[in-house]
């Protein structure tokens, strides 16, 4: 459901930056006026979002123990998949944010003649750790047009991402790798029916977005050619908000950077949220310390429960005719 | 009470059709096929804890008789919880839809029904959320995934949500955690405020808030069934343990579910607690007020079990005991473990657990008070405490079932099996993917050990038993052990159905077969007075001598 419909939406977005810049001539609203929109949209809308989860409190302290509980000192304990202290909880949260520890375990099961197997999958872990990566490297390298000098970590990365040195300019590995995953999980999410099954718009959308940006930066940079000194002149001009000239650059930056646009203003109303979702998922940032120290639920309140008063009774001669012990004779 | 309806054969219901309908979700209605779904609960369970919306009902009626403003209780009641658990609202909002967690629930491996995996059982009520709580919904409806709360809506959460054992596999394999429990605990909350309670969790609840325990046994009902499993253990071992009951100034309160007083093969465990509280010499008593571990009221709403779970430390407290140990059970363990201390606590009136046998301090129990009781007795074992002879479980072979609870709500792996190890010649492993933090559920958890939804039950119950299933080809195993109290309860029908030949204990029968009590008599027979294959040749051939 919804492929055609994320689909056209991402068209009818390429046209409108398209037409807009070539037709239009309103260079200005998409190369100014819109990113700042953009980057304001996602700031505050990011901020919102993590202002209102922060704000619903964590009553319960209910870690995911994938582990073995830390108990008698002879007994080995899993420190990371089960932390019992802050220092492990801190771990466990770095193995899953930095290597994806948990789609690393990921499994498939198949029922045959009456038996379930299981294997291992780790193509999603794959494809999505190689997304998220190069996705995190070809912003850092993008930092070359926001800041000038250009630091020597933006050099490192161009060249250790150009290492392979094919074709001028080098090409970049990063930026087709961030292409070949999107394609990846898009065809993941088509051809496995149940997977396709479960899909909303709101999941092909975000992949067409990120394969459209990178391939309207592909093209830019190895088909056709852009004016690099004016595009720089431009995105310095817009992180010093100063005067911005946009004559003289190609249709297709506007495209390029009127669709990151739609990206920022997109993702704090999207599932592209779970990036900082992550962080403060209670079943992965908590410690399994809850029978060492109590947890405090802030909403916790009195309850009405049947008392050991009220329990003797309603049974006392009962409990009498057996020799229980009683409060009250 | 409830009608066991019979599954079709196994060989039928192993047929599994994972295809998704033609329709899509959003457009295919929820359909009640008889043998998955429980009965309604009954108007007095729900009237004595106070739960709203008392009715006769069942849940195949079109008309389910709610109150008039359901639709705003339903969401009112989703825009409270929405601000008071993270878990609830996080998970609602970063679901990225990867299907990860898909293939890893038992309901859906047995069913196929796409509507029990876990994301998607998610998604009936993220639609709802996002139509009424998120402005794209608001904005875009249908292309956003949202829809509207309609009648139809909540009896496909209703049925959904009672066929999710709160297991939290999927939360294991879930990038963010996500926990379908949590939304599973979330959907019943909200039903349970319009009356959609099962018979079978409202009557557990009803009892165990006026006597104590699940079961309902009064008082007298739980000296006496302890008398029985006295009289037995004394025809075994030649002797007879003296438990207390509601003794003041006892070092420790014992609590067990109550599942154990009852029926064979719990019995049988609660013989094996105690013998070997016996044979320690502890200083213990049980509670007939305090007289349920287990919660059912955890798979009704937080409130319910807050209520339920209070007895213990107030008996703890009315009795002077220093500690507690806890028996063998699976979601009572999530609930000592994860959620007692925060609601009822502190216990501040007790001391840190230390074992009167070893020494040993239970450091890691030194908030709650409360010590498992493999954690008790493998310190036993370790400390060479008890005299065993593990040859006395030679004629089983014995495999270990984690407890989802216990497993994915705690961690305890180990402790039972180096109880098991130490009492047991023959252990075997089921394959890794189905063990420990991957352990499969029985199928039949969180209040779903109904009679009345066999088919449901086998069918969650599926890859569970076909991982018993290659370990009784390979190893040849016959004994399933665990420490859980529904799992003896609903294991054995599981077993007999999908694994034939396989029989179900916990921990500590194993235990209490194998440890040699101080003065007992020679044994012949186990726990289940079935004779000791091994001593009954060579009693038969010490008589031919004599003869």
């Amino acid at each position: 459901m919804g492929i055609f419909f994320s689909f056209s939406m991402i068209i009818a977005l390429v046209v409108i930056a398209f037409a807009g810049v070539q037709l239009a001539n309103m260079q200005f609203i998409f190369g100014v006026v819109i990113p700042y929109a953009a980057i304001a949209t996602f700031l505050i809308g990011v901020g919102f979002r993590v202002y209102k989860w922060g704000r619903s409190p964590v009553p319960f302290r209910i870690p995911t123990t994938c582990g073995q509980q830390k108990s008698l000192p002879w007994i080995k304990h899993s420190r990371f998949e089960n932390p019992d202290s802050t220092f492990d909880v801190v771990v466990r949260m770095a193995l899953e944010v930095f290597l994806f520890r948990t789609l690393f375990r990921n499994l498939k099961a198949e029922t045959r003649e009456g038996r379930v197997a299981y294997g291992s999958d780790k193509w999603l872990w794959l494809a999505g750790l190689a997304l998220h990566v190069t996705f995190f490297v070809v912003l850092l390298r993008h930092l070359r047009f926001f800041m000038e000098p250009v630091p020597f970590f933006v050099n490192l990365t161009d060249s250790l991402d150009g290492f392979m040195q094919v074709g001028t300019p080098h090409l970049l590995i990063t930026g087709v790798v961030l292409l070949l995953a999107a394609v990846y999980l898009f065809f993941r999410r088509i051809s496995i029916p149940q997977v396709r099954y479960i899909s909303l718009p709101a999941d092909y959308f975000p992949l067409f977005l990120i394969m459209s940006i990178a391939i309207s930066g592909i093209l830019m940079r190895y088909f056709t050619k852009v004016d690099l000194v004016r595009i720089k002149a431009l995105t310095m001009g817009l992180v010093t908000i100063g005067p911005v000239e946009t004559d003289g650059i190609g249709a297709i930056f506007f495209v390029h950077i009127f669709l990151i646009s739609i990206l920022l203003a997109y993702f704090p109303f999207s599932k592209l949220m779970h990036m900082g979702g992550v962080f403060l998922s209670p079943t992965r940032n908590m410690a399994n310390n809850s029978r060492i120290k109590r947890h405090i639920n802030p909403w916790n309140y009195p309850v009405k429960v049947h008392t050991y008063e009220e329990y003797e009774e309603e049974f006392r001669d009962k409990m009498k005719s057996v020799g229980l012990p009683l409060e009250k004779e | 009470m409830a009608k066991t309806t019979q599954p079709a054969k196994p060989e039928e219901l192993s047929k599994i059709d994972y295809t998704p309908p033609a329709t899509d979700w959003l457009e295919t209605p929820v359909e009640f096929k008889p043998g998955t779904y429980c009965h309604g609960s009954r108007i007095k369970y729900l009237e004595e804890v106070g739960f709203p919306n008392p009715r006769e009902w069942a849940p195949s009626d079109e008309d389910w008789k709610l109150p008039a403003n359901w639709k705003d209780i339903i969401l009112e009641g989703m825009k409270e919880r929405l601000g008071k658990y993270r878990s609830f609202q996080l998970f609602m909002d970063i679901c990225v839809r990867c299907g990860a967690c898909a293939d890893k629930c038992h309901f859906y491996i047995g069913s196929g029904d796409p509507k029990n995996m876990p994301v998607l059982r998610a998604e009936l009520m993220r639609s709802v959320y996002r139509k009424y709580f998120t402005t794209g919904g608001k904005l875009f409806g249908k292309q956003a995934g949202a829809r509207e709360l309609t009648e139809a809506v909540l009896k496909e959460w209703w049925y959904y949500f009672y066929q999710c054992t709160e297991c939290r596999r999927c939360s294991v394999f879930c990038p963010y955690g996500i926990d379908q429990a949590e939304i599973t605990m979330m959907g019943r909350e909200l039903l349970n405020l319009v009356g959609g309670q099962t018979d079978w969790i409202g009557g557990p609840v009803a009892n165990c808030y006026k006597k104590g325990n699940h079961l309902g046994l009064e008082p007298h009902a739980i000296t006496s069934n302890i008398d029985y499993l006295l009289d037995d253990i004394e025809e075994i071992s030649g002797i007879r343990p003296e438990p207390s009951f509601n003794r003041k100034g006892a070092e420790i309160l014992f609590v067990a579910p109550s599942g154990d007083l009852f029926g064979d093969p719990g019995t049988y465990t609660a013989m094996g607690y105690l013998m070997l509280f016996h044979e320690i010499g502890l200083d213990y008593t049980w509670s007939t007020y305090a007289s349920e571990g287990g919660n059912f009221g955890f798979f009704t709403s937080m409130e319910m079990a807050k209520r339920l779970n209070y007895k213990i430390y107030a008996e703890a407290k009315r009795l002077g005991v220093k500690w507690i140990i806890g028996g063998e059970c699976g979601h009572m363990w999530r609930v000592l473990n994860q959620y007692m201390d925060t609601w009822n606590g502190p216990a501040d009136f007790m001391v840190e657990p230390v074992s009167p046998i070893t020494g040993t301090k239970f450091e890691n129990a030194k908030g709650t008070k409360m010590v498992h009781i493999t954690e008790f007795t493998a310190d036993l074992i370790k400390n060479g405490k008890l005299k065993l002879d593990p040859s006395r479980n030679d004629h089983l072979n014995v495999t270990f079932h984690d407890s989802c609870n216990t497993a994915r709500g705690m961690g305890i792996f180990e402790e039972p099996r180096y109880i098991i190890k130490n009492v047991c010649n023959n252990f075997h492993e089921m394959p890794e993917d189905t063990i420990r933090e991957k352990t499969f559920c029985c199928g039949s958890g969180s209040g779903l050990n109904a009679g009345e939804n066999m088919e449901l039950r086998m069918r969650g119950g599926f890859p569970k038993a076909s991982a018993v299933k290659s370990v009784q080809k390979k190893y040849g195993v016959n004994m399933l052990a665990n420490i859980c109290a529904i799992d003896r309860a609903v294991l054995p029908p599981l077993m007999q159905y999908w694994v034939p030949g396989v029989s179900v204990c916990g921990t500590h029968e194993l235990l209490a077969n194998a440890l040699v009590m101080t003065g007992e008599k020679k044994r012949t027979q186990d726990l289940r007075l079935e004779d000791l294959p091994g001593i009954e040749e060579e009693g038969e051939g010490e008589e031919e001598e004599n003869v």
